[in-house]
């Protein structure tokens, strides 16, 4: 008896165990296979799950069955894992030759082996055509870009912004900042007050990262900062010093959220939210929950509102953004339907644009007339800020090949923890970056 | 039945579909990642072949050492808290009121998924309003530290979890160790006047003793590959603070596609794993096992 009862225990806990770890199945069917020998089958593999993304999803849908319809003879198989998944097969398929037809990658350093091994084809003839690479905001397709030739065609763009709470800046009188020094008044200000000024979870890296790369992209005015990543000028040059040296002050002095390093970002976005913080740099992939997310309480999102990453000493210039495009389509090389598919993405990309923004909220990478679009004020705002922007840095760890930006990441985390100076911050980088040439 | 056993082919039939699981799914990979160890590969493209520099340029890696110093702090503090453990079994298996129930308790933790611990305990840790340093606030301590922000701290912080995730199954092994012990033996040595201190020392644990062997010897060899907690709780930062040697092989694979730096890592981890274990079983090894 006693036996059974341990028993019964046990087989209740495995089963909470399994539900709890077993929840990220997901089912992929895709439709009817077969069709005459005439017919031309690509195959698509994407990382929208209905369950977890049911607008991207959706409307993929929607352009592959307009696709079809118009185009009578090919067909899209599809093949849909959620984002872990998705590049662990990528990963596997690119070694034994079997990529699909078309698939969605990243820029920059996720690009660079993939393009290395010549697996994914260059797509400059798609763009050249009907003039596709004038209707993608600058500085997008160019992520996508290695030794002269774009393997990608950006779906969606991110740029970071300072969102922040209006309901306490007003509370305390105070407002939008447009020069850093304004902004450390704010955090001051707030600090009086016993209220965290900004919301920072660091142990994600990437979002002190944030910091640091406006801070130096202001600082550092004509473009120092991208030649330092791409190895043409030194980290140690004073500006970019001067940026470090800024954001581990700023750190110091007790403006982020206490023990940043170990907060998740996630986190850090849940204090932001519960209006605990005032402050929060993220990028616009987050729009929608200060705008149409009914599970956010509508007081909140009447509260937030977005202000472009102050100038710093006088420098810089605010229609000068951090950030990058998200995922892009890229077309196989050894693709048995190589044209029927960059066919396919072209249409794609041309469909995506509107469809994204209006039905699933993504800022996409290509130009949005506001007139055109039905949607909350702070989207308008944002795609007017994208079509006037002067320049596009890209985010550092997108930009940097994947061993500089672990040191980058790495370092970063250690400047915000005061762990290293602003001068050893920038010898890492150097050295970082001789050796990976 | 004898007959069967001696009939070499039986034998091999019988060993065969093991053995090939076992080949297929453990030997082989190992020998390919200490292959691939010898690779500049970016896990993607082609290899080239670079001979034994990646594990030159691991064995003069601080980093690697810095995490390899943290996986063997982490088996030193399993290992010690064998004995609260094995104190803590005994305590349960001395028949007091309730025993089943702790007992079951502590199995708890063995029961949820590691990533669901990780959860739980980002949310213990968290330095604004996590439940320890509210704790903490509550009885006066003005700044409780940021528990998994502080390189000084992290390491520790995280052996906390690891260490309460495992009790509940080393305190099942003693347990059921200690229920075989025969009754009789323990009320003869009452009979002759043997306080409990002395039937634990001088009775109980020596009959164990194998069992004992076996979990420092899981315990070593578990908290060298450890991995899990740490990787969802800190990624192994701030700045590599927490960081064992599981974690920094991933990120090198993973985070930075260096998959043939990577495997050489993963290679010389099985190697130092492989080490001391042998280390300890000559360590732990007695001519026989005593019996009464």
């Amino acid at each position: 008896m006693k036996k059974m009862k341990a028993f019964t225990f046990l087989a209740a806990g495995c089963a909470t165990a399994m539900v709890m770890t077993g929840c990220n199945s997901e089912s992929s069917g895709s439709g009817d296979g077969g069709g005459d020998g005439e017919q031309k089958t690509i195959e698509f593999m994407h990382l929208w799950p209905e369950g977890s993304s049911k607008d991207h999803y959706d409307i993929v849908n929607d352009i592959i069955a307009d696709y079809e319809e118009q185009n009578p003879d090919t067909k899209v198989e599809l093949e849909v894992l959620s984002n872990e998944q998705y590049k662990e097969k990528l990963q596997v398929t690119s070694t034994s030759g079997e990529l699909p037809d078309v698939g969605m990658t990243w820029p920059g350093g996720f690009l660079e082996p993939y393009v290395d091994g010549e697996m994914f084809a260059p797509l400059d003839d798609v763009l050249d055509e009907d003039g596709l690479r004038d209707s993608y905001v600058a500085g997008t397709t160019e992520a996508y870009e290695m030794g002269g030739s774009t393997y990608g065609l950006p779906l969606e763009l991110n740029v970071a912004q300072v969102f922040y709470n209006s309901a306490i800046f007003d509370e305390y009188n105070l407002e939008e900042p447009e020069t850093y020094e304004e902004l450390e008044e704010i955090v001051s200000t707030l600090q009086e007050n016993d209220v965290a000024p900004i919301a920072l979870g660091n142990q994600d890296r990437w979002t002190g990262s944030l910091w640091y790369m406006y801070m130096a992209d202001r600082l550092g005015e004509d473009n120092l900062l991208n030649q330092a990543i791409n190895g043409e000028a030194s980290f140690t040059e004073e500006p970019l010093v001067n940026a470090a040296e800024k954001t581990q002050n700023l750190a110091a002095s007790g403006a982020f959220t206490q023990g940043f390093n170990g907060l998740s970002d996630q986190e850090a976005k849940s204090m932001f939210m519960s209006e605990q913080a005032a402050m929060y740099l993220i990028a616009t992939w987050d729009l929608p929950n200060y705008t149409t997310d009914e599970s956010v309480s509508q007081d909140f999102r009447d509260a937030v509102d977005y202000f472009d990453f102050p100038t710093v000493e006088g420098k810089g210039n605010q229609n000068s953004y951090v950030g990058g495009p998200g995922v892009g389509l890229f077309v196989s090389e050894e693709s048995d339907v190589k044209e029927e598919s960059k066919d396919f993405v072209k249409y794609f990309s041309e469909e995506w644009g509107e469809k994204s923004v209006s039905d699933a909220g993504v800022i996409p990478a290509t130009k949005v007339n506001t007139d055109n679009v039905e949607l909350p004020d702070m989207y308008l705002e944002v795609l007017d800020d994208l079509n006037n922007a002067d320049n596009l840095t890209l985010f550092a760890d997108v930009q940097m090949s994947p061993d500089v930006a672990e040191t980058h990441l790495t370092a970063i985390q250690s400047l915000f923890g005061e762990e290293i100076t602003p001068e050893e911050f920038a010898e890492m980088h150097d050295e970082a970056i001789e050796e990976d040439e | 039945m004898n007959k069967v056993m001696s009939n070499k082919l039986m034998i091999t039939l019988y060993i065969f579909p093991a053995l090939f699981l076992i080949a297929v799914l453990i030997i082989v990979p190992l020998i390919l990642t200490g292959y691939y160890g010898l690779m500049d590969w970016n896990g993607i493209g082609s290899m080239t072949f670079i001979g034994m520099e990646n594990y030159i340029n691991a064995i003069q890696d601080g980093a690697f050492w810095d995490s390899a110093w943290h996986s063997l702090l982490l088996a030193l503090f399993s290992t010690l808290s064998l004995v609260i453990y094995l104190a803590v079994s005994m305590i349960l298996a001395s028949k007091i009121k309730g025993a089943d129930l702790l007992r079951k308790i502590y199995l708890i933790p063995m029961l949820l998924s590691s990533v669901a611990i990780a959860q739980l305990w980002i949310k213990v840790y968290n330095p604004a309003n996590g439940i320890l340093n509210t704790i903490l606030r509550g009885i006066g301590i003005e700044n409780p530290p940021s528990w998994l922000a502080n390189p000084d701290v992290v390491l520790y912080a995280i052996f906390i979890p690891i260490l309460w995730q495992y009790a509940g199954f080393y305190i099942l092994i003693y347990y059921a160790a200690l229920k075989n012990i025969p009754e009789s033996l323990i009320e003869s040595a009452k009979i002759d006047g043997a306080n409990p201190l002395q039937i634990a020392y001088k009775i109980k644990l020596p009959l164990i003793m194998g069992v004992v062997k076996v979990t420092i010897v899981l315990a070593i060899v578990g908290s060298l590959k450890y991995f899990d907690l740490i990787y969802v709780m800190t990624g192994g930062g701030p700045s590599g603070s927490s960081e064992v040697m599981a974690s920094y092989m991933y990120d090198l694979a993973f985070s930075t596609n260096n998959f043939g730096y990577g495997s050489a890592i993963g290679f010389l981890l099985l190697i130092i794993t492989l080490v001391v274990t042998v280390i300890i079983r000559r360590l732990t090894a007695s001519k026989e096992d005593i019996q009464y």
